[in-house]
């Protein structure tokens, strides 16, 4: 009966990897990352969006052109050219530079929120899954109730509440993912609570606790990860949205949303590029993150591959 | 029937208490109170004055009380006083409805417009060139921001037309052709972003209906692929999809908030945000319990509707 768990997780390995091995796997490695760039070349395309936005955030400060928060009184509404290859905005600052260094506000308030709001979600999701009974129907209840309101409308109203602050933003657009995990995190616990191996080690006299995070956590990683990478793409927008609004990051933090907000609307047609670049970048990461959540969801869960 | 009915409405009263709770309890968990907000530029304010507020306002009893005095005064139709106009919140809200429903509606046709007819072809064509870019194009409108659409499009009209759609609200009975073009670009914007779903959810429902032994016998038959498609499939793919259009346009709410800012419609969802860049709490408080009701409703609606549409759909 032990056996069912070596079917749905991979083969271990010895602990002392030799070279010989440790080569192969890499080799296999590389074979895998091959097939799902023939098999799935959108979710590849988004992949590399994603790879190209993390490491804009990682190395902003060596590809920035200008401090992103300078103002050149001189040069204000530049068109994009050498000195500014995107242009400047009203106070002069350099677009390009703002987008690069906003890629790192918009990937850390959407890992920040999408990780806060998947764990916590996934932690209550998998408790009410696995206990079940009671506890599992008041939880569906109240996650119901937290889902009856629009994403935005819940984050715009805590943002509110909070106050527009980096954290606080996370904090906000985190809240409203919580129902959204807490379902997809109890949906696989429920069949994997059914599984052989569970019940053998409940049989054995494992504790609760241990099954939980030992055998049941890990192998709900799959939708996890589709989860997270599908959520990410929202968390931006609902960031781009509300700092757009004025709610979610303050000034001087180049937000793209921020940058979208009334100045742009003001000077869209004396500048376009102040509309068009951030938009782009939002775009751009938020569809990258989208093909690949798809993409993922299919390699990884392909029960929900119809719905 | 009427046993299931009875039920769905009593968990959507439920609901709509227990999402009235966590609103109220949300907002009070924040830091800081509504009338230190309201004070918070206005530098140095007598304590006692505060305090005037504070008794004014109610917020000096305890929250259960807090609660159930606002609750009865929502069931009673009263959304309270906006700080900022002054006057009751219901007397703004009521003219901007149907602004706001228009829009919905609007946006909504174009959506099914848009949404339906990508998502069967994109199924009956599945993994093929024009499956790829039907759902690239809607993947794309899931990733644009409505508000950044909505711009683009002003953007371009003026660049290409020098011309934009009126940004003071236009009435349909002063000049009904003015009105619609005001209404047409929002609609558009919104629209593609929910017709990306509709897409998506019509192609899936599609290829799984498509999938089933009936569709077999129908191809098997010798039937023509319009006859398979259109009178033998399509109906029973559509049913997930009038759900999700229901629900849809009960959450456009959330996509109208950023786009009639953008448009400059005199809308609800716009008064949702200028009444939170205020800090008019009560009214945000009351607006939020507002959508929730429409939400709530929506989903009963679309849920009986289904039950009622689809036989097999049993009423547990």
């Amino acid at each position: 009966m032990s056996d069912t768990s070596s079917l749905t997780r991979p083969s271990r390995l010895p602990t002392a990897i030799p070279q010989a091995a440790k080569e192969r796997r890499r080799r296999r490695w590389l074979r895998q990352l091959k097939r799902f760039f023939q098999r799935k070349p959108l979710g590849a395309t988004g992949g590399l969006i994603v790879l190209l936005l993390v490491l804009t955030a990682i190395g902003a400060e060596w590809l920035a052109t200008h401090d992103p928060t300078r103002t050149h009184a001189t040069q204000t509404l530049r068109p994009p050219g050498a000195a500014f290859w995107l242009g400047t905005d009203h106070l002069g600052r350099d677009i390009y530079s703002r987008i690069v260094y906003g890629a790192r506000v918009s990937l850390a308030v959407g890992l920040g929120s999408t990780l806060l709001g998947a764990i916590v979600g996934g932690m209550v999701g998998l408790w009410s899954g696995y206990l079940g009974g009671r506890t599992d129907l008041i939880t569906q209840r109240f996650l119901d109730m937290m889902q009856a309101l629009p994403l935005l409308v819940l984050a715009l109203v805590m943002s509110a509440a909070l106050g527009p602050a980096i954290h606080n933003a996370i904090l906000a657009i985190s809240i409203p993912l919580i129902p959204r995990a807490a379902r997809v995190i109890r949906s696989s616990t429920l069949s994997i609570r059914e599984m052989a191996y569970i019940e053998a080690a409940r049989a054995i006299g494992v504790p609760q606790l241990r099954i939980v995070f030992r055998h049941v956590l890990p192998n709900t990683l799959g939708p996890f990860i589709v989860l997270a990478t599908a959520q990410l793409g929202s968390a931006i927008l609902v960031e781009a949205s509300l700092s757009f609004l004025g709610l979610g990051i303050p000034e001087p933090y180049p937000s793209w949303g921020r940058m979208l907000s009334v100045s742009a609307a003001e000077y869209a047609q004396k500048a376009p590029w102040l509309v068009i670049f951030p938009g782009v970048a939002i775009s751009l990461s938020v569809f990258g993150f989208n093909l690949l959540g798809d993409a993922l969801r299919d390699v990884l869960d392909p029960k929900l591959r119809l719905q | 029937m009427h046993a299931y009915l009875l039920r769905r409405l009593a968990g959507s009263v439920l609901t709509l208490l227990g999402m009235s709770m966590i609103i109220f309890a949300l907002l009070r968990l924040a830091p800081g109170n509504i009338v230190d907000i309201l004070f918070d530029s206005a530098g140095y304010v007598d304590p006692a004055d505060k305090q005037l507020l504070m008794r004014d306002l109610g917020l000096d009893r305890p929250l259960v009380v807090q609660y159930v005095s606002w609750l009865g005064n929502l069931l009673r139709g009263d959304l309270g006083k906006s700080y900022h106009y002054d006057i009751a919140a219901w007397e703004i809200i009521r003219p901007r409805i149907p602004v706001t429903v228009e829009l919905a509606l609007l946006a909504i046709v174009v959506t099914v417009l848009i949404g339906v007819p990508a998502g069967v072809i994109s199924a009956i064509r599945q993994d093929t060139w024009i499956d790829y870019a039907f759902r690239v194009f809607s993947l794309a409108g899931l990733s644009m921001p409505a508000f950044w659409l909505g711009m683009l499009i002003i953007l371009l009209l003026v660049q290409g037309f020098a011309w934009m759609p009126s940004l003071l609200y236009v009435s349909p009975f002063e000049d009904l052709r003015a009105h619609l073009l005001q209404f047409l670009f929002p609609a558009l914007a919104v629209g593609y972003r929910s017709s990306a779903l509709i897409m998506r959810i019509t192609r899936s429902s599609l290829l799984e209906v498509l999938r089933e032994d009936y569709i077999r016998t129908a191809w098997a038959k010798g039937l023509p692929e319009r006859a398979v498609v259109f009178r033998h499939a399509l109906k029973n793919a559509l049913l997930p999809v009038v759900t999700v259009i229901g629900i849809e346009f009960a959450f456009l709410i959330g996509g109208l908030v950023v786009t009639e800012t953008v448009f400059n419609l005199p809308g609800v969802a716009r008064f949702l945000v200028e009444a939170i860049l205020w800090r008019d709490y009560p009214v945000v408080q009351n607006l939020v319990m507002f959508i929730a009701i429409v939400v709530v409703t929506t989903n009963l609606i679309v849920d009986v509707l289904y039950a009622w549409l689809d036989p097999r759909v049993r009423y547990e």
